[in-house]
Formats: C-alpha cells, structure tokens, sequence
C-alpha cells in the first residue's frame, strides 16, 4: 500500500467519527442497521455471543453472505478475518469491501505474527488493550484502532479498561520528558516513532473506536466521554429484545454522548437488554482480549 | 461566525480549516446552536445516519428556516448528499439545491483516489481534491453554477445560497474552498491567498480531538500551532 492510499484509508475512518459501527448476520439485520443511523455494518455469520456459546474454530464467514449484504446497503461493509490469516484478508480484499477487522473475536490463525497490512490497498481496523499493542497494529499498517473490550459478554467492563489503560499511557507520554520516551516505548514494546508521534499529538495517530461489550445508549456514551472516536456494537444489539429500537437509541446516544437529557431520553422503553456474563465467570481460555498481542 | 454541523462525521476538520483562515466557528448540535452563524458546513460523514439524526431532533427544519433566512450552507460529500433536491435511488432529505445525486458513484473504499483541478474561480493554483466513497453530482438544474466538472460527473457546484462538493478539501492543505465559502457568507478571510497552507498536515485536526472531553474544550489554541499573523481582535474581519 502506497502512502496516499494509507493516508485515504485512515480518511475513511475519520468519516466514521462519531457514529455506531454494527455487528450484523444477514441482509435483514443490515438493512435495520442503516435504517437506525449505523455509520457501517460489520458482516459476520455469527455474532461474538454465538460464537462464544458454540465454541471450536470461528472463521472469516462465507464470502457469498458478506457480498449479499455489500449489495443490500449503501454505508460502508467491514468483515473479520483471523489474526495472523493474510489469504483471508486477500479473499476479502478481491470482494471488494470497505475495511477489514483483523478480529481476535475469530480464532486466531497464526500466535506469532499478524497480518503485514502494508501489503493490502483495503483497510485494516484493529484491537488493541493498550498504547503499545495500538501502536505495534499502527506499524504493521492498520489504518484505525478499536479497544478489544470482552466481544459477546454484553459487558462494558473491559472496553473502560483498555480505554482507560490507553488514555493513561498516552498522559504519561505527553508529561514525560523526552528522554524517557526511549525506556517508556522499550518497556512496553511501542515502536520509538510512534512514541513521539503520540507524545505530540496527545491522543492515538488514527481514529480509535471503543468494542467489546457495549449493549446500552449508557454504554456508548460512556465510551464516547472516556474519548473514543466512535464505537463498535456486536451482539448488543441483535441480542437483544427489539434490535431496531436499540439500535436507533444508540446511535442517539452516541451522537449526543455529553448531553445527559438526550441520553436518558435514548435510554427510555428498550426493553431487554443482551443478558451479560460476568468477565470472572468465564474460564481464562476462553477469553478472547488475550488473543493477539 | 460559521457552524459545522456535530452530529457524525469529519467536524474537526473544518473546524480546523476554517479557524486556519481567522474565522470564528463553532459546532452545532441544535437549535440554539444556530444563533448568529452566517453560514452551516455539512460536513463528511455516512448520510444515512446524518439524514435519520437530523429528522428525529428536528434539525432538518432549522436548516430549511436559516436557509430562508438567508444562511449560506455548503455540503461536503454527505453533506451534499443531504442538500440535493433530487437522489438517483431515493427520497431527498434537505432538498435545497438543485442538482441530481448518486450515492456511492464510484464504488467501494478500495475506488476512493486523491487527485487535483484547477478552479480559476477559487484559486490560480491547482486544487488538490480528495474523494473517500464519494456520490457524484450527475446534473445541475437551472440557477446551478457548475464549478468542476470531471468527466461525466460534476464535482463542485453552487447556487447563490448553497455549496456542494463531493470531495473533502478539510482533508487537504488547501484553504481555498473553505476561503470561498467565507466569502460567500459574506465574512472576511484573512491570511494570504496561498494555495496551500504549510503547516497543515493531516493529523492537524487532532488538537482538537484528545483524547478526554474536557481535553478537547482546552485543546491548545491554533495561534500557537500556527505562526501565521492574524487579527485576533476582529477575526471575522467585519
């Protein structure tokens, strides 16, 4: 990828700034998605939940359902492929989408390396728990960054930690002098570029989106104030009683996340929410933030 | 004064932009927000959301009633989108310039392209232009001024109240679309009449977007990131 197709690429996120990027399985849940204000749909064939209910491999889905719901909506499609799995990412980029998240929600396909997005004209979005682990996904090419949070628990609790963990290692790298930026970047394994970069900037290079675990209006707002871009809602919204009701008040709440009376009015009359799991009750093997490094 | 409408989309881009050239801005999230702006940027972003957040807070109809009155509007991208009076596979939104729209004219992120024009009208140098999933204007009706036409499509347009452009300039270093926009809202740009404006690079939209709320309200001001000259006391040059 040359640097004027990395730079429009980064662009296109920019655009997505401030909008709701919605996790869906087929032409009808796409269509809601845009209906409701979604800014794009993310086309899986099993929403994160699912995925961790039924267990085994979880792989890039079928190309031929992701290119129904290409052609079904106007706002832009992303789909996951495995850490590590560059031929899905070929398959997708020959499909002609408009960005890829190379998803630790899928199970990974290579624990050493992740995919040298470099080599691709199509976009990269991807997870990150903290500065380090953005910024490395940055150097390899990713074009936007979104907290990994706890995908299919219905729970925020994680998404706050990797933004918070994000925010507080970004505030130390403003306040450090320079010379302790070269121990700070080796320390936590940030390419020493980037370091300054972010060190200057006061925030991430790229637009970074909050994930994993957000089910509620409240949910999103609070991402949004914590200072994410944007957020991703995967099972929250299918998973719940009326998908097309959430799915609307989110992208109210996210549109007005400093604005508590527009907020509780987005958070009237929902009905259920995705049922969540507590993050301890889930078996350490089984949690998918640690995949990827 | 000039607003950005803050709902979705590239805000702090034009917002940069336009602080860049002096004037005074501000982002607009509702009715109140609307008090005293000369003119509105709609600015990129995805249409669909735009379009749905606009109906249900009822903003459309504060566009439509300052447009009457005699605020200038300009549409980048989704924002041009929103300001057509005619869409190629649906129902028009603000409907306030007439021109025809294509949603998506190119295809997917992997068609969007950077490329440039000259506009002697705007600027005696070169434009660059930079087009992310851009719609195409496919015609322009009576009382329409064409100011670009590429090919078959048209790619900048005005009426005497409206602006449209299916590119983004608040994504290059040209200041000349925004400079003409002030102009046309009847407000003084200052700074000079360069092409490009140097210090901007594409991570300048940033100082406006760190990483807390209440880091954004006291993101540093431009006049320390910029070492250009300009009237502080009188920034709209009025």
């Amino acid at each position: 990828m040359d640097a004027k197709r990395y730079e429009l690429n980064v662009q296109l996120a920019q655009m997505l700034k401030g909008g709701v990027i919605m996790d869906v399985t087929n032409v009808e849940q796409a269509k809601i998605a845009e209906e409701a204000g979604a800014v794009a749909v993310m086309a899986l064939e099993r929403v994160p939940a699912d995925i961790r209910r039924d267990g085994g491999v979880a792989r890039m889905s079928d190309p031929a359902m992701i290119a129904e719901i290409k052609k079904a909506v106007s706002i832009p499609v992303m789909a996951k492929v495995r850490i590590g799995h560059f031929v899905e990412a070929q398959i997708i980029e020959a499909l002609k989408i408009d960005y890829i998240d190379e998803s630790e929600v899928l199970t990974p396909a290579d624990e050493e390396c992740h995919i040298d997005k470099t080599k691709f004209a199509i976009p990269f979005v991807c997870g990150a728990r903290n500065l380090g682990e953005a910024l490395r996904r940055i150097a390899e090419g990713a074009a936007m960054i979104r907290t990994k949070g706890e995908a299919g628990t219905g729970n925020v609790v994680e998404a706050v930690r990797h933004m918070r963990t994000m925010n507080r290692e970004i505030r130390q790298l403003v306040a450090m002098p320079v010379e302790e930026v070269t121990g700070f970047a080796k320390a936590n394994g940030i390419p020493y570029e980037l370091a300054l970069k972010v060190r200057e900037l006061g925030r991430l290079p790229v637009v970074n989106f909050a994930a994993g675990g957000i089910a509620t209006p409240a949910d999103a707002a609070l991402m949004m104030q914590l200072g994410c871009d944007g957020v991703f809602v995967g099972s929250g919204i299918f998973k719940s009683a009326t998908p097309a009701v959430r799915a609307r008040a989110i992208v109210k709440a996210t549109a007005y996340f400093n604005d508590p009376a527009k907020i509780l009015e987005a958070s009237m009359g929902l009905g259920e929410a995705m049922p969540g799991l507590e993050i301890s009750a889930i078996p350490k093997e089984q949690l998918l933030a640690g995949r990827g490094w | 004064m000039i607003g950005v409408l803050d709902l979705q989309g590239d805000v702090f881009e034009h917002l940069d932009h336009m602080e860049r050239l002096g004037i005074a801005v501000r982002p607009v999230k509702q009715a109140e927000d609307f008090e005293g702006l000369a003119g509105l940027i709609l600015p990129g972003g995805e249409s669909t959301c735009l379009a749905r957040l606009l109906s249900v807070f009822d903003i459309d109809k504060v566009i439509i009633r300052k447009f009457h009155e005699g605020v200038k509007l300009w549409g980048t991208c989704a924002g041009a989108i929103l300001l057509a009076k005619s869409l190629t596979r649906e129902a028009p939104h603000l409907g306030l310039i007439d021109i025809e729209v294509e949603r998506n004219g190119f295809g997917s992120q992997l068609d969007s392209f950077a490329s440039e024009a000259s506009i002697p009208r705007l600027s005696q140098t070169p434009i660059p232009l930079t087009f992310i999933r851009a719609p195409k204007i496919l015609s322009a009706g009576k009382g329409v001024d064409v100011l670009l036409r590429m090919g078959d499509f048209i790619a900048a347009a005005e009426s005497p109240g409206v602006l449209v452009t299916i590119f983004h300039p608040e994504l290059t270093p040209s200041l000349a679309f925004h400079r003409y926009f002030a102009r046309k809202c009847g407000l003084r740009p200052g700074g000079e009449e360069t092409a490009i404006d140097p210090s901007w690079d594409k991570t300048s939209w940033m100082r406006l977007a760190r990483i807390t709320p209440m880091e954004r309200r006291s993101a540093e001001p431009l006049a320390k990131v910029l070492p250009q000259e300009m009237d502080h006391e009188n920034p709209e040059g009025i």
